[in-house]
């Protein structure tokens, strides 16, 4: 990994067009500035983290695929019965 | 052209091979598998199945968000979409991952990581919400409660 250290104000270029900026330094927190092209996308690592143990946690489900089908209907059940209160609190 | 598939909840079915849909970068995890087919799980159901084409094991269950919410809005870099061929949100397919614990009616769906798909090039990806309303856990029955709510 390439370590360099920066001071407030002053940046580094990732590739041509990828500029990372020190814009603020306050106790164990930095504040950082990204210029980058539209396409690049920019986010927190944390949210790939949880994003990728999500994704592993579903397919690790213990949820056989032919109770899916009584899941549906369950889902159905509960939507009509919401919608079902949801009328008969309207008439009230 | 029809191709045979090995699923996870059919076994062994026969598709078109228009139904694929390539994920070039895989999906958070599996980054390895980039390609995927969309199945119904059952008539009218609104759960669908997200199956990797090349295992059979590996199966997601999938829900288009705007079928247990209100006011659903997909938020994503523009990035997310040029990588699927698309210019505008609005000519996507999304879906969401479900996550079923032991007791399924705590079923979440993960509106962090939208399953992004370009029904004309079929091409799909997983994008990353940059709306700070979605999470990875959405419970599912409780969005139903508030958009019925929201209604009234």
């Amino acid at each position: 990994m390439l370590v360099l250290a920066r001071k407030v104000n002053e940046s580094i270029m990732i590739g041509d067009d990828v500029e990372l900026i020190v814009i603020d330094i306050k106790g164990d927190q930095v504040k950082l500035g990204i210029k980058a092209p539209k396409k690049v996308t920019v986010h927190r690592k944390e949210i790939y983290d949880e994003i990728q143990q999500e994704n592993i946690a579903a397919v690790s489900s213990e949820f056989k695929p032919e109770a899916l089908r009584e899941l549906s209907d369950f889902f159905e059940r509960e939507k009509k019965e919401r919608d079902g209160n949801d009328t008969k609190g309207r008439k009230a | 052209m029809s191709v045979k598939v090995k699923t996870k909840p059919f076994g062994e079915i026969e598709i078109q091979d228009k139904q694929i849909v390539e994920f070039p970068e895989g999906i958070l995890g599996f980054e390895y598998i980039k390609k995927f087919i969309i199945m119904d799980s059952s008539e009218k159901s609104p759960f669908k199945w997200l199956q990797a084409f090349d295992e059979p094991d590996l199966a997601f269950v999938i829900i288009r968000p705007a079928d247990f919410m209100i006011e659903y809005e997909l938020v994503v870099a523009q990035g997310d979409l040029e990588a699927v061929g698309c210019a505008s949100a609005d000519d996507l397919l999304v879906f969401a991952i479900v996550t079923i614990p032991d007791n399924p009616s705590d079923m979440t769906a993960n509106l962090q990581g939208p399953i992004i798909i370009n029904p004309v090039t079929h091409i799909g990806r997983q994008a990353i919400s940059l709306s700070d309303r979605y999470r990875v856990r959405h419970r599912i029955l409780d969005e139903v409660k508030r958009a019925t709510e929201g209604r009234g």
